[in-house]
């Protein structure tokens, strides 16, 4: 079975929020609706949008680190926002595991946002209906678009990568291989979704560097000064090569 | 949670409305076995159901400005496997139906024994109708608590007690309501009605108490470090990717004050239960028109505090998600 998934990578992302408008100029203009905007351009606007960047400060100063967290529907492989929907409008799509809501049956009673733990449904205030992320199900298997742009808007929008999209019941997918060898996790595991979208953490790269790796003990021309050593004490001086 | 006025007024409108029913069937039931004077067949069973059927509609009404598109609110049966709001969909009008047969049973007068067990329980029509009115609306008071009680992290809403309070504070209101229309029919059941009403409402009230005592001391399982996945003890969030807000801020905060909540609670616990219980008790031992009247109409607006308390009073992992604009 497949199952279609993000896998963003918190240490990559720069919370430029090209994923959010590429999401939106798409999504907004495609045969399903527009992703409805109110006051866009007064006092108090709103919208609906199917992804977002947030930012959240971790530490306390000066040891602080932003985190650039993009949100979006997370895809669950045991989603509960799903089971709940009194219509059927919302399902999820047997053959890829794509969460998708039929707006042509929602009654925008709005109960699966209350089911999602994350958020992640938004109503369109002007559709009055409960509108998600797709994975951008009109672009992923378009056969008119040329290969390589046959994925989510906001994968392509991404200026450095952080998006990756694949199936992550494919071990050696790209998405797979980056959630085994990069630390990859779901978010909220406490309540069993099994979020189908991983994250990849900040990762730091640091070098151990001990203090006898400083003194250059074997310099065969003796520019710095040999570290006292006790007597008859080995050195790497005293290795034949 | 962002309460919503239409769900609070059909929560407690068809709570009643079912507890005034089961009220009714029970007076019925009890004088099968002569522990109550039977009762006018027209002025009581047949206006009586024409008043639960009155309540049931206006909750019905209510829901349907719950929904973003009202039109296509019959798909929302479709379901019953999987969800309960689709089985309170469905129970709902089966309910309001079999109430509606149960009063025009009584209001043609079609009343004759179908057969009788053994000498003394005369068996009609009405009466099967009844029981299985009264099983629906038992169904409908698990399946509208369910609708809360089943999201499993809603965790003030997780639990036994959200039904139990849906089923003890609908039957309350509802026997109390018997008594204030026995009071004005004139008939002689106002005591027995009274004091049922008395003692739902008191146990309503440890109930409820009780998930009040619970909610208190939850411990919520998402935290910022599990929502986002970063192991630190202080995380702070910065911008939540929207400057205006957004259906997430609407739909899942109430935005009043801890102390507003406060006042909030001591205010439905003291117009559910403490005023009502007085009236109520006033009403056992003096005669008199106004007495279960004021009870049943105290006890009804502090329902409505009491339904906007409990949707407020829950939090909703994602909140986690919105704690600051920027």
């Amino acid at each position: 079975m497949t199952q279609l998934a993000l896998v963003i990578d918190l240490n990559v992302c720069v919370g430029c929020h090209a994923c959010v408008t590429s999401c939106k100029e798409w999504n907004t203009s495609g045969w399903a609706g527009p992703l409805s905007d109110l006051r866009p351009y007064d006092a108090d606007p709103s919208g609906t949008f199917f992804n977002r960047v947030q930012t959240f400060e971790v530490g306390e100063f000066p040891n602080t680190e932003t985190v650039h967290f993009p949100k979006s529907c997370l895809h669950c492989e045991d989603p509960p926002c799903v089971p709940v929907c009194p219509t059927g409008a919302s399902y999820k799509r047997e053959e890829d595991g794509i969460v998708l809501v039929d707006y042509d049956k929602c009654i925008g009673c709005k109960y699966c946002s209350w089911a999602c733990p994350y958020g992640a449904r938004e109503l369109d205030e002007r559709q009055r209906v409960m509108k998600k992320c797709t994975l951008c199900v009109d672009r992923i298997a378009e056969p008119t678009l040329p290969p390589e742009e046959r994925r989510p808007a906001c994968v392509l929008a991404c200026p450095t990568s952080a998006r990756l999209f694949g199936d992550i019941h494919d071990p050696n997918s790209e998405v797979s291989v980056a959630i085994r060898e990069q630390g990859g996790y779901q978010l909220m595991p406490e309540w069993g979704t099994n979020p189908a979208n991983h994250y990849l953490p900040r990762r730091k790269t640091r070098i151990r560097i001990h203090e006898d790796e400083l003194l250059r003990a074997d310099n065969p021309l003796h520019k710095e000064e040999l570290p006292e050593l006790p007597e008859g004490a080995e050195t790497l001086d005293d290795v034949a090569w | 949670m962002h309460p919503a006025l239409s769900v609070i007024f059909l929560t407690t409108l068809i709570g009643a409305g079912q507890g005034f029913f089961l009220a009714l069937y029970t007076g019925q039931v009890y004088s099968l076995g002569n522990l109550l004077p039977a009762q006018s067949s027209l002025t009581f069973y047949a206006y009586g159901s024409l008043i639960a059927l009155a309540l049931l509609a206006g909750g019905l009404l209510a829901s349907f400005f719950h929904l973003g598109h009202p039109e296509r609110a019959w798909r929302a049966a479709s379901q019953w496997r999987t969800s309960w709001l689709s089985r309170e969909v469905i129970i709902l009008p089966l309910f309001m139906g079999l109430v509606l047969v149960y009063g025009a049973l009584h209001y043609f007068g079609l009343t004759r024994p179908v057969f009788r067990l053994g000498q003394a329980v005369v068996v009609d029509l009405s009466l099967l109708v009844g029981g299985l009115a009264s099983a629906a609306a038992f169904l409908l008071y698990l399946s509208t608590a369910m609708i809360y009680a089943s999201l499993r992290f809603l965790q003030e809403w997780y639990s036994p007690l959200t039904v139990a309070n849906y089923t003890l504070l609908g039957l309350a209101s509802g026997f109390t309501l018997a008594a204030a229309f026995c009071a004005w029919s004139g008939s002689e059941l106002v005591l027995f009605y009274t004091s049922e009403a008395l003692l739902l409402t008191l146990i309503a009230f440890l109930v409820r108490g009780l998930s009040l005592l619970r909610n208190r001391r939850i411990r919520h399982k998402s935290t910022l470090q599990t929502a986002i996945g970063v192991r630190h003890t202080r995380i702070e969030q910065k911008a939540q990717g929207a400057m205006g807000g957004s259906f997430n801020t609407r739909e899942f905060f109430h935005g009043r004050s801890r102390a507003a909540m406060r006042t909030l609670k001591y205010l439905f616990l003291v117009l559910v239960f403490g005023l009502p219980l007085l009236l109520l008790g006033a009403g056992l031992a003096v005669d008199s028109l106004w007495l279960p009247a004021a009870a049943f109409l105290i006890q009804y607006a502090g329902l409505l505090l009491e339904r906007f308390y409990f949707f407020a009073d829950s939090r909703h992992p994602q909140n986690l998600y919105y704690q600051y604009i920027s």
